[in-house]
């Protein structure tokens, strides 16, 4: 330990000057960002990976959020061409950094970006990205770094197979109508989180092979019983709790009870669900995730400058290009969301502040953590073991809402007006504060749909409920198409309730058939 | 750590998805393609463009909630003059300000109305003819194989120097050297040398003696093996051979021919200018070359430039033999049929004077026909003219085409029957027909 130190301080001095990188330079920056990173910083990060590509290749990165690989569907070319469009059109900038929650972490530096600039993604994404993949415990619990990428090759090869074998319309629209479900594919409220994407590559190759094994054609000529007798309340009741309801998780539930699937269809379910899984955290993590590793870049790029590793142009560049990430436009500009980058700098700027030099009143709003002289330890646990809400309604400081100069309107549609009931004042702290963090809970992104029953000894038909409140329905046009592929993957007739949550009573109802031959 | 370069790895990993995409919005794009020729921009169209289609072609439905009343909060930033309590007026155009309840309606996409594609002028042309296809293309194709091109065929022991296949000949070289065992030239050199240096000096033992005798017995052997066998033999040498095969020709000519007489007016030749122009899009779209020659006929015909074709009016008496003439003329002189795909294109308001027609129907079934690939003679008729009997040339065509199929002709009044005409002209034909081929 003792010679890396030494060997470092031995090499000091610049690390490149100009715009010019090359492979050499790439590779110094890393070494002295990590050394920061990890001596200074205490950074604990998945071993890395760094891909250089073109800025052709980041647009094909950017459709889809980032995997390396996918399988091949007609929605990831609608996202390429409005990408590709609004880059050519000069609407978009490409981002500089892409990064990718695996291990190794796979982090993209762009061939345009100037040498300042790989050095500020690898410190944002190389390690600042990295370290909030691998401590925060919401990743940890919902996604398995290690196998995504495995996973992924195993699903595009499965999803193309299916395409040989069944052709591809046949595949197409199991995957459409998995795909409306996305959001309605993961064990929110209970049960195993995290599942061995190795395994499940077995599990499925096992499967498949027992199938084939005990193939019968026979089977298929059996009559078909009939007349059962009308089933009794408590078999009913027996019945739901063999299915497991309610269930929120309906891509588990059709892939698990669905009587038409085959085989292959379940599997393909599986994987939208599991694929859907693995970006789960990241909507809840958004403000964090960002925040830390802008947060974790500008203090290297500072470190760097200090140290005499990098220039003043370069320094000034670095500056400039944190700045223009982290503008925050306010509501007359027609922001009506806080830029994740922004305010997820501004916070943790303002806790290691709060540690290290707090002023009377954080001492009064954060008194665990004003002026405990550990400002690293304190935002490494806030990285780990929070997610946006929790960490906004505990850490958003009265100092962060002047400096976004935040305030609250009430909306109700049947003032003609809006109200400002909240500014950021003494008053008005704890409720802009609240809603803030309620705007980060998942239950506001995620309608909260869930199977009631399924009347499996009569017609088959699919029960959901919808709970939501009068006025927040589910967008109807929407709903009709998602419904009726929910009815095409289950095979029978589905009914689906919205139902007001306090009080119980029935909103609307929509129901939807499958189609013939679905 | 590890730094890989990606920069070399393929590009374009979406392309096929992009084609999927297009494929599933396929009738929206190929509605907003027709509406893009429609507006007469067929030039610029032809040559690949953007269109934008409705987003819903391309929807992903989801569950999601949408907030229409009842009441919310709402945190924004950058208050510079509200305090509590102060009420502002609704921004117009909806309830509250879209804030987190509609933001999440959908997530890519969002706020997008249209999609635009860019699309190449293959996917644009693609699109825009549908399933139409070139009657009798490939048999005709492979009928007129005239010309012939080089292709690489293996390798041969002679032939001209410039075709030396150098790798090939010095690997068969360096085999045979090994093979006959050829003496190294450093082997020589370190002899000889070792020689020079036992002359050198004196007085001479008599190990050195006998050293030098056999040194010199080995240089005489190594000399004879170094001539014997030389570095490049003729045996080693090889060729790149090519041979001639037939290349289907990929040149068409597309004869416009039009009547610019007195009766022919402005929109009707609007019209015809229109077919035209579709027709060389399409075939400039699977010919490597396509020429076009425009012949006018009233009383008489000529060749012309396109700028006098449709814009130089002409008065007098309608002949439309002597266009046939003039065309079968050009076509001997420029267009021998063995090398060229001929294609003619007519147009005419279906006047012609009586005398001429008998010759008329002479010349184009047993002069042009036989020579040409594909016949479209459409008439263009006056707006008005809904009621109006068969022009005298429409009976005469009529009768040729139930005899020759690969003449074809449309009546055409409005300047919107021209791609549906066009359309019907070139429709896919059923397989039976095909199966001819």
């Amino acid at each position: 330990m003792n010679g890396a130190v030494e060997k470092a301080t031995g090499g000091k001095g610049l690390l490149y000057q100009g715009a010019e990188w090359n492979f050499r330079v790439i590779r110094d920056c890393y070494d002295a960002i990590e050394e920061i990173a990890e001596e200074e910083l205490g950074l604990d990060a998945f071993p890395n990976r760094i891909e250089v590509i073109t800025s052709e290749q980041m647009l094909d990165v950017y459709t889809t959020s980032g995997m390396p690989l996918t399988y091949q569907h007609w929605s990831h070319g609608k996202r390429f061409v409005s990408h590709e469009n609004a880059y050519r059109r000069g609407l978009m900038g490409l981002a500089y950094e892409v990064v990718i929650n695996s291990n190794p972490c796979i982090s993209y530096l762009m061939e345009e970006n100037s040498a300042t600039m790989q050095a500020l993604v690898i410190a944002h994404a190389a390690f600042g990205h990295n370290h909030f993949f691998k401590n925060n415990r919401l990743f940890q619990e919902w996604t398995d770094p290690s196998q995504i990428l495995n996973y992924l090759e195993f699903a595009r090869g499965y999803i193309a197979r299916c395409e040989e074998a069944h052709g591809q319309e046949a595949v197409e629209r199991i995957l459409d109508a998995a795909h409306a479900l996305q959001n309605q594919g993961v064990h929110r409220h209970s049960g195993a989180r995290r599942i061995d994407l190795r395994a499940e590559q077995d599990r499925a190759r096992e499967r498949r092979a027992h199938e084939d094994r005990s193939y019968n054609d026979l089977w298929r000529t059996l009559p078909v019983s009939e007349g059962a007798a009308p089933p009794r309340e408590h078999e009913r009741d027996a019945l739901r709790r063999k299915f497991g309801l309610p269930e929120e998780n309906i891509l588990y539930f059709l892939e698990k009870h669905a009587p038409k699937l085959a085989a292959w269809e379940r599997e393909i379910v599986r994987i939208v669900r599991l694929i859907s899984q693995y970006f789960y955290p990241q909507p809840q993590l958004k403000l964090m995730n960002e925040g830390c590793a802008t947060w974790v870049h500008d203090r290297i790029m500072t470190r760097l400058h200090e140290l005499g590793r990098i220039d003043d142009a370069a320094f000034m560049e670095a500056i400039h290009s944190t700045t223009n990430v982290i503008t925050q436009p306010g509501y007359e500009q027609g922001s009506t969301s806080f830029n994740p980058y922004a305010l997820g700098f501004a916070m943790m700027k303002d806790i290691a502040r709060v540690c290290v030099d707090p002023t009377e009143e954080d001492r009064r709003w954060s008194p665990d953590i004003a002026g405990n002289g550990d400002p690293l330890g304190t935002l490494r646990h806030a990285w780990a073991e929070y997610r946006d809400e929790s960490f906004v309604l505990q850490f958003l400081s009265p100092r962060v809402m002047r400096e976004f100069r935040m305030f609250r309107l009430l909306d109700d549609t049947r003032e003609p007006y809006l109200l400002v009931d909240a500014i950021h004042d003494e008053h008005g702290y704890r409720d802009i504060r609240r809603t803030v963090a309620a705007s980060y809970d998942p239950s506001t992104f995620y309608a909260e749909l869930e199977i009631v029953d399924v009347d499996i000894l009569g017609d088959r038909t699919l029960r959901l409920e919808h709970r939501t409140k009068s006025g927040q329905l589910l967008a109807e046009s929407d709903m009709k198409l998602t419904l009726r592929g929910l009815a095409n993957l289950w095979g029978y007739r589905v009914v689906l309730d919205e139902i007001d949550a306090p009080s119980g009573k029935v909103l609307a109802s929509h129901e939807a058939n499958a189609s013939i031959g679905g | 750590m590890e730094i890989i370069d990606r920069r070399s790895n393929p590009h374009g990993k979406h392309l096929e998805n992009r084609r999927r995409a297009l494929t599933r919005a396929r009738d929206a794009v190929q509605r907003a393609v027709r509406d893009a020729v429609a507006n007469g921009k067929i030039r610029e169209a032809g040559q690949g463009s953007a269109v934008s289609i409705p987003a819903d072609a391309l929807h992903e439905p989801s569950f999601h909630r949408i907030f229409t009343s009842g009441s919310r909060n709402i945190v924004l930033s950058g208050n510079h003059e509200f305090s509590r309590g102060d009420k502002i007026r609704r921004p117009p155009g909806g309830s509250g300000k879209g804030g987190s309840g509609s933001g999440n309606a959908s997530d890519e996409g969002g706020g997008e109305d249209s999609y635009r594609f860019l699309l190449s002028r293959d996917e644009f042309l693609d699109l825009f003819f549908g399933d139409l296809e070139l009657p009798d293309l490939v048999k005709r194709e492979i009928a007129t194989t005239e010309v012939t091109a080089p292709s690489r065929a293996g390798l041969s022991n002679d032939g001209s120097p410039s075709q030396l296949d150098l790798g090939r000949t010095m690997r068969y070289s360096m085999a045979r050297r090994i093979g006959l065992g050829r003496p190294k030239p450093e082997e020589l050199i370190e002899i000889e040398a070792r020689i020079a240096a036992l002359e050198e000096s004196r007085p001479l033992s008599a190990a050195d003696v006998d050293e030098l005798e056999a040194l010199r017995e080995r240089r005489s052997v190594l000399r004879q093996r170094l001539n014997r066998i030389p570095w490049v033999d003729p045996v080693d040498l090889r060729y790149r051979r090519f041979a001639q095969t037939p290349k289907p020709s990929t040149r068409a000519v597309m004869f416009c021919v039009m009547d610019v007489s007195g009766s022919m007016t402005e929109r009707m030749k609007d019209l015809a200018k229109q077919f035209f122009l579709l027709l060389h899009v399409f075939l400039e779209k699977r010919y490597k070359t396509l020429d076009v020659v425009f012949i006018r006929h009233a009383e008489t015909a000529e060749e012309v430039d396109e700028e006098t074709f449709f814009n130089d009016p002409r008065t007098g008496g309608t002949v439309v033999s002597t266009a046939l003439e003039e065309l079968l003329r050009v076509q001997k002189a420029r267009y021998p049929s063995q090398h060229w795909n001929i294609y003619v294109a007519q147009a005419s308001d279906g006047d012609n004077s009586t005398s001429d027609t008998p010759r008329t129907a002479e010349l184009l079934e047993s002069g042009v026909l036989p020579l040409v690939q594909y016949y479209a003679y459409i008439e263009v008729m006056g707006s008005g003219a809904i009621i109006r009997g068969d022009t005298d040339l429409w009976r005469t065509y009529r009768g040729i085409a139930a005899r020759n199929e690969h003449l074809a002709i449309r009546q055409v009044s409005d300047r919107k029957e021209i791609f549906p005409v066009f359309r019907e002209l070139f429709a896919r034909r059923p397989a039976t027909q095909g199966a001819g081929a």
